[in-house]
Parts: structure tokens; sequence; C-alpha cells
């Protein structure tokens, strides 16, 4: 077990350190905090623009949202990256067990997604100057916390795909994108098509959202416990499903020999 | 003179073909202003305020000219020097700066895909219905503001040559370029000392002119402004080019990343 827990955590910050070595902070400045940042401004302006919804919509909205930006993209790149560094085969020729090897690379990126979210939550409220009781953090952190990791299982399913696929970035674009449509992230669920709306609840944020406005508009984590449910449900399927592609991919990759070929 | 400008062809149809090329290139440049073009008619369509739902379209569309001409410059020295072909090109006897325009228009000519994608998805999806005020300024403005963009996009890519995080830069500017050049968000909503920033890009002026001949008004007079700035821009962009590449020349540093 000591030795499970060692993998899980410490493996997963070495690879952290290993695949992002080249983060420095003139590249994670710009890239994890300006960016989230000018998103949630560039959408509260339009919102403003277009008289839609008041600013603490969008605060909410955009900061949940950027935690994903670490945790999805991080995440992926923490399975992908080792195929881009050539260094997949010998990671896998260990006897380390899978599991932990795998849901451990997610850990440091679930960090960084909440630090760049609590950013965006902070930067956010002082400029639109949105006032969110200091009572409803503890509970907004919780929601944060679940939306994230409910990401970075999404982002784990695209990193297995990076097992195979060429361009896994390619993929998780398309998946910020789509959360970004989707999620109910500056367009409320109710003002989306059905079937936009429905594809909205099968993804991960949606409900995580919802609870975080919840929250902000005072309510209190028992009135969300159903939400934050549904987005951690969510997350165990995304999980389960990254699971079990990064097994069938290794065995197919062992099998072919094209573990590190593009 | 006829040898630059063949550089400049030469350079603005290959970066043209190997763009093209990159199906990941493409369906960025088909996305992304889709994506931003369907929030924005849902905010607007949910929203008390109203706004010529063609210019949503058109905006959109813009925005991934944008994006493009951000992307595509700002990264153009960051690909040579990838791919080892930076010092070739700086001590190849034609001029840098013609090689770098081509690029540069290139870029932003592969962004007019955007404002075709994102009018056809208004059209298609939102019955935005595809009436502009004034055609003829429309076919005219278009182009010159690709031209502007284009130019502009030169600047900002001479200014990257120290720069090697250029595609961290490029993420940043994105939002607030589309923020300070009013596209979606009325520049009377922003702070006062945004405006000013705003004036001094050719692009912006452009952008108004698409906005006059899309919705009404009279586009002649941002024309001219755009004109004028987007020069100014490449004269600014051809001796920032010179005083950094003797820069980096005399650091050594063309080639580092």
């Amino acid at each position: 077990m000591k030795g499970w827990l060692r993998l899980f955590f410490r493996g997963g910050l070495l690879s952290y350190r290993a695949l992002f070595a080249w983060v420095d902070p003139r590249v994670y400045i710009p890239s994890m905090l300006g960016f989230p940042l000018f998103q949630l401004l560039f959408f509260a302006y339009v919102g403003r623009a277009a008289s839609f919804q008041d600013d603490a919509f969008y605060v909410v909205g955009n900061a949940i949202m950027t935690s994903n930006a670490g945790a999805i993209f991080g995440t992926s790149f923490s399975i992908g990256g080792e195929r881009w560094t050539q260094t997949l085969s010998a990671v896998l020729a260990t006897p380390a067990n899978r599991f932990a090897l795998f849901v451990g690379r997610a850990v440091p990126n679930i960090a960084n997604g909440i630090l760049v979210s609590a950013f965006c939550f902070v930067l956010g409220c002082l400029l639109l100057d949105v006032s969110i009781g200091w009572s409803q953090v503890p509970a907004l952190a919780v929601v944060v916390v679940v939306s994230t990791v409910s990401c970075a299982c999404l982002g784990l399913v695209i990193g297995s795909i990076g097992l195979r696929a060429r361009d896994a970035v390619l993929y998780a674009n398309l998946a910020y994108f789509a959360m970004l449509v989707f999620c109910g992230v500056n367009v409320p669920l109710d003002d989306l098509p059905g079937w936009m709306a429905a594809i909205g609840r099968a993804l991960p944020l949606t409900h995580g959202i919802e609870a975080g406005r919840e929250i902000a508009a005072g309510g209190t984590l028992g009135d969300v416990s159903g939400l934050l449910t549904t987005e951690a449900l969510i997350g165990c399927v995304y999980a389960g499903v990254a699971y079990a592609l990064f097994r069938l991919f290794e065995a197919e990759g062992r099998r072919r020999a094209s573990l590190e070929t593009y | 003179m006829s040898h630059t400008l063949a550089v400049v062809r030469s350079s603005f149809r290959f970066h043209l073909k190997a763009t093209l090329k990159s199906s990941a290139t493409v369906m960025y440049m088909v996305l992304v202003p889709i994506v931003y073009a369907t929030i924005a008619f849902f905010m607007y369509r949910g929203g008390a305020n109203e706004v010529a739902v063609v210019w949503i379209a058109v905006a959109a569309g813009i925005m991934g000219l944008w994006s493009t001409t951000l992307a595509g410059s700002g990264m153009a020295l960051q690909r040579e020097r990838w791919a080892g072909t930076l010092e070739l090109l700086f001590a190849s006897p034609p001029p840098f700066a013609a090689v770098l325009l081509g690029v540069a228009l290139a870029t932003s000519a592969t962004g007019l895909y955007s404002l075709v994608a994102t009018l056809f998805w208004g059209w298609a999806f939102f019955h935005v219905p595809l009436h502009l005020a004034h055609p003829v300024w429309f076919a005219i403005a278009v182009p010159a503001t690709v031209l502007a963009l284009g130019l502009f996009g030169m600047l900002l890519a001479a200014t990257f040559i120290l720069y090697r995080q250029t595609f961290a830069l490029v993420n940043l500017f994105e939002y607030p370029v589309w923020l300070i050049t009013g596209l979606l968000v009325p520049l009377s909503l922003l702070p006062g000392w945004v405006q000013p920033i705003a004036w001094l890009i050719g692009p912006t002026w452009g952008i108004k002119a698409i906005h006059a001949a899309t919705t009404g008004g009279s586009p002649g007079g941002y024309l001219a402004a755009a004109g004028v700035l987007a020069l100014a821009s490449f004269a600014l962009g051809l001796v920032c080019l010179r005083y950094f590449e003797t820069l980096a020349r005399r650091r050594a540093s063309l080639s580092l990343t």
C-alpha cells in the first residue's frame, strides 16, 4: 500500500516536473493566469453589452471553467506527453501498478486547475466588482475541487486517446470548446436548444457550474449535494472509460509495437 | 523591387499551402469562430440589447481573422526556429522582411475561412439574413482589413524575434484584442484608457469600416484611417525587424529555443 501511494503521489509529481519542465513563469503567467482571466473579462463584457446576465454569472461560470485549462490540457499531456518525449516504452516496461501510475498523474494538474480557478475567482470579483460572501468560500472551494477532478477525468480520456492519436492537443482543444458552448458557462442551459443542453449534462463542469452559481447566490452545500454527486459520478464514468482505453491502447501498442510511432 | 515582390509572393504562396495542408489548423480556423459566434448569438438573443444579427456573424469571423493573424504571424519565426531554418532565411540574400511580409499576409488571408464559416453558420443555423447595407463597400473593406491585419501581424512577428515564448503571448493577446477592437463589445463600455490603444491599431478602423458596410454608415473615412495606420505599422515593423535582427546576430541568440 505504501508503494502504491508513493507511486500515486510522488510518481505523479515527478512526471509533472519532467513533462512540464518547459513551463517557466514566462509561459505560466500568460497562458495559465492571463488567458483564463481575459476569457472571463471578455464574456462578462459581452454579457454587459448584450444585457444578458449579471457579472456574477460570468465570474462563477468562467472561473470554474478555467480550472479545466490545467485539468484537461495538463492531464492529457501527462499521459500522451510520454509518447511525445519517447519515454512511453520505458514507463510501460515497468511492473508499476497501472492505476496508480495513470491516475496519479492527474493529481498535480488538479492542484494547478484549482489554483487557476481560485485566481480567476479573486481577480474576477475584484475587477468586476462582484461580491461573494466570505461564508460561501468553503462551499465554493468544494465545488471547484469536485469540478476540477471531474474535468481531469475527461483529460485522462483524452490522454489515453493520445496513446494512439497523432494530435491529442487537438482533442483537448475540441473538448475545451465543447465545454465552453455546452456546459452553461456563458449561456444558461435553459437558453440552449434541448439537444445542446443534453450534451452539456453529459459533460463534466455543467453540474459543478450550476452548483457554484447556487452557492454564490447564498446556497449551502446541502442545497447542491445532488448536483455535486452527479458531477462526481460523471467524473467517475470518464475515469473508468479513460482507464479502460489506457489498458486497451497499452495492450495494442505492445502487440503492434506501435507505442511511440506516429 | 520586382525581386523583392517575387519573394513576398513566393513566401505568401508557400505559407498559404503549408497552412492549408494542416487539417488541424484548418479545423481550428473554422471551428473557433463558430464556437464564439454560437455563444454570442445565444447571448444577444437572450439579452435585452438589440444588435444586427448579421454583425454577430461578421464579428465572430473577424475574431477568427485576428486569431489566425496573431497565431500565424506570432508563431512564424518560432516555427522557422523549431525547423532550424531561421538562420538560413536570415543569411540568404533576399530581405528577411519580404519573407516575413509574405507569411503575415498569408496568415491573415487564411483567416478569411473564418469569415465565410461564421456567415454560413449564422445563415444555416440561426437564420441570419445575409443582408449587407453596402455590399460593394463590404467587398472593399474586407480585403483592406485583411491587408491591415497582415501588416500589423508583421509588426507583431518582428517584435517576437527576441521572445522565445511566443506561443504563450499569442494566447494571452487573443481576448484583449477582440475586446479593444470593439468587435462584440462597444468601446464605450470599456475603461476610458482602452480607447486610445484601440485607435492606434489599424485593424480597429478596418473593423469599423466592415461594421459600417454591414449595418449602414460611411466606411470611407475608416478605411483611410486603417490604410494610414497599416502603413505606419509596416514601417515600424521594418525598423523593429532591422533592430532586433542586429541584436539577435550580435548575441548569437537567433536559433535558441
